[in-house]
């Protein structure tokens, strides 16, 4: 990375109005920052290395947080307990902001997924061409309502804000791959295909 | 990296692609892939190589037509079929050289007459992830130009004199906020592209990031020349992984031809751009709220002054501009301000790509010269309503928007133009809607959308918002009164005036503006109890649940 300077543990003090110390006192009496030394990784999954990896491509900087909570869900699936209290610590950010920041975001997942995830698009163009419609079929065929996942861990049902392929609508996202034009009786035959898998 | 080889790398790709005596360019933008275009593109180069004969299958961003998608397009007879399967690759590879194919052969002359191509002017034309034939039309000559032969202060004002707005929605004078932040002191600057795309139904900017991801760099590195940046940011929503792919090839690319780096062009100019993720919150399209994002923070918006020119990412002067915004940069310094304030109306000038979807018969992404009638849009671009049924209103700006009624397609298209009738220009989204939509629960739907995505900074937005979805279900389920109605505007005025920041501020133009145009069917709703489209249920069926405020 060429433009390593206001990222690495010297950044200049302008910068640390938003770079508050935390877990771990940085600034030593004279100035002098401290070398930090991150945790070291919850267990030998090999998945935590994918995620020290973000985090060192970033300097340990606290502003990697959102991309390093991507990685941790990209290999997980989601974000437990654990995994967040590692992040936060490695990139010595409170507790309470990591948490928040998971939160805050739609994307950030706290529940494991089900084996395969069935997400309809509801933005504006799916809504107009009947995605509420679509929503209540599977609601009613899986028991369960959107955002979560049926109880033998088979199928979680979600929806999207908007996935860009509009001019598709109706959209639904089969384990992440775009399906346009969903009618109700194809994406009940694809949960059936799914469900006695 | 210098313009003679700049021409010498154009050249050889021309050279390159003479050998081949035709050329078949497959689409594929998510809409064509989930349509089955990368089947396709594998079946046809398989066929091209059993008929022997010298054909380039080239990937490539959107066509723009994408109902009528999988396109493939060939060249040089410039032939566009239309639902083309992998079973009939064989078929087109085989038609080379005589007659075209009569049964996938499709006739959108009336789609494509009234564009005019400026941010899609290579889409469709190149492999987005090749960045040679990105050079190949013109790519980077701009930035290079603007290096070696114009100052910081030039290239500012030919963007100023372009007369380009911000396509972001907001249609703030780009050439303006470029000078502000090239003003502002400081050691360090930067650039931000906006590609927070979050207004359902608009897939713009997804597009151009898609199928012409180098127009986006070019343009962000003559920007951070202009106001004297050396690091930029390209903030992409997660929800588009096929523009982060291909962002991510096009910025290796670039860093490995010199474009972007220390000493660009061999002049002192350092400029490098990171990706960042978005992880799905619409407020994040909010300037304040996309930078604290990229900090990694929760993306809450903050009162302006100052403004992100000012102080923007850590405190430092910031230039956030839209994708759209950043791709209109290389045709204006190639072909100088004047050419471009050739095009479009007396306040709003160029052109603007719209992504029209709904209840029409064309969907997809049109591009067209600003001050253009509504009706043409609709009627003669995107085919009209199909089905038999009647148009009723087309929504422009995603929730910050509001619907346009059938009596005033004749408005041409402008910033201004919009929001004197109560919408916005917004990012370019275009949702046209039929007889079958009722437009109390469209409205319904935005707020609703606008209360979930609040992110619960400013009392007015996040308890606002809930208590207009209350009222807007109260009115749907048959039980509003015509106080109600009162209620509800006097509310959207209070929430207009009092919120912190846009989405909030907007949030009412969806209510306001179908009380203003479609008064009878809230009516309809209050008095008869009768929804005239036939959409709400008109009685709750689960008894009325309060909604939560955290006020």
């Amino acid at each position: 990375m060429v433009f390593s300077a206001p990222y690495n543990t010297s950044r200049p003090k302008a910068e640390q109005r938003l770079e508050e110390p935390c877990c771990i006192p940085r600034l030593q009496p004279g100035g002098i920052v401290a070398a930090f030394t991150p945790p070291p990784l919850p267990s030998d999954d090999k998945r935590w290395k994918i995620v020290n990896g973000t985090m060192r491509k970033n300097g340990f900087a606290h502003h990697a947080l959102i991309e390093t909570l991507h990685t941790v869900q990209s290999a997980f699936g989601y974000l437990d307990d654990d995994s967040i209290r590692f992040v936060a610590q490695s990139l010595r950010v409170p507790l309470s902001q990591a948490y928040g920041v998971v939160t805050f975001y739609h994307y950030f997942s706290l529940k494991p997924p089900g084996k395969h995830t069935m997400t309809v698009c509801a933005g504006t163009a799916c809504y107009i061409k009947g995605a509420d419609k679509l929503i209540a079929t599977a609601q009613k065929r899986l028991g369960i309502s959107h955002g979560q996942t049926t109880s033998d861990g088979q199928i979680s049902l979600m929806t999207a804000r908007c996935v860009g392929a509009c001019s598709r609508a109706p959209v639904v996202l089969c384990d992440g791959e775009v399906a346009g034009e969903m009618g109700g009786d194809q994406m009940l035959e694809q949960l059936e295909r799914w469900a006695v898998e | 990296m210098t313009i003679e080889e700049l021409e010498q790398i154009a050249k050889s790709v021309i050279q390159e692609n003479e050998k081949y005596d035709f050329e078949v360019n497959v689409c594929m933008d998510l809409a064509c892939m989930s349509q089955g275009s990368d089947r396709l593109r594998e079946a046809l180069l398989k066929a091209a190589e059993a008929s022997g004969k010298k054909v380039l299958v080239r990937r490539t961003g959107c066509m723009g037509p994408c109902s009528s998608g999988p396109l493939v397009r060939v060249d040089p007879d410039e032939h566009l079929y239309h639902h083309v399967k992998a079973d009939k690759a064989e078929a087109i590879v085989n038609s080379l050289g005589s007659e075209p194919v009569p049964e996938l052969q499709c006739n959108l002359n009336d789609h494509f007459d009234k564009q005019v191509r400026v941010v899609l002017e290579n889409a469709g034309h190149i492999d987005p992830e090749k960045i040679d034939d990105y050079i190949s039309r013109d790519g980077y000559k701009a930035l290079l130009t603007a290096l070696t032969e114009m100052t910081p202060n030039g290239v500012i004002h030919r963007i100023t004199e372009s007369g380009l707005r911000g396509r972001g929605g907001g249609g703030y004078p780009t050439g303006l906020k470029w000078g502000t932040v090239a003003k502002a002191g400081g050691d360090m600057k930067y650039v931000v592209c906006n590609g927070d795309e979050g207004d359902p139904g608009a897939f713009m900017d997804r597009s151009v990031m898609e199928g012409d991801p180098h127009r986006v760099i070019e343009g962000m590195a003559i920007a951070a020349y202009a106001v004297g940046a050396s690091k930029g940011f390209i903030y992409v929503r997660a929800e588009y992984p096929v523009a982060v792919s291909r962002l991510t090839t096009a910025l290796r690319d670039a860093r490995r031809r010199g474009l972007l780096g220390n000493g660009i062009c061999n002049t002192p100019f350092n400029f490098d751009i990171e990706i960042r993720l978005g992880a799905g919150a619409f407020v994040c399209g909010e300037e304040t709220a996309l930078l604290a994002s990229i900090e990694g923070r929760r993306g809450a918006p903050r009162t302006r002054p100052p403004y992100p020119a000012v102080s923007g990412l850590w405190g430092k002067p910031t230039l956030l501009n839209n994708v759209e915004t950043y791709a209109n940069i290389a045709p204006i310094i190639r072909n100088g301000g004047k050419w471009f304030a050739n095009m479009g109306s007396e306040r709003s000038k160029g052109t603007k790509v719209f992504a029209l979807t709904g209840k029409i018969t064309n969907t997809g992404l049109v591009e067209v010269p600003m001050g253009i009638k509504l009706r043409e849009i609709i009627e003669e671009i995107g085919g009209g309503v199909p089905g038999g049924h009647t148009f009723k209103a087309v929504q422009t700006g995603g929730p910050s928007g509001g619907c346009i009624p059938a009596e005033m397609l004749d408005l041409g298209v402008s910033y201004d133009a919009l929001m004197a009738v109560g919408s916005i220009m917004g990012s370019g989204g275009m949702i046209v809607m039929d007889d079958t939509s009722c437009m109390v629960n469209v409205a319904r739907f935005f707020v609703e959308f606008c209360m979930t995505e609040s992110c619960g900074k400013c009392i007015p937005c996040r308890a606002g918002t809930a208590q207009m979805f209350t009222l807007l279900s109260r009115i749907c389920d048959g039980k509003g009164t015509m106080e109600d109605l009162d209620l509800l505007i006097g509310l959207c005025n209070t929430i207009k005036d009092t919120s912190l920041c846009g989405l909030g501020m907007t949030a009412p133009n969806p209510v306001l503006s179908t009380i203003k145009y479609f008064k009878n069917e809230y009516i309809e709703h209050i008095v008869n109890k009768r929804c005239p489209a036939g959409v709400c249920a008109m009685e709750a069926l689960v008894p009325e649940a309060p909604v939560e405020v955290l006020a």
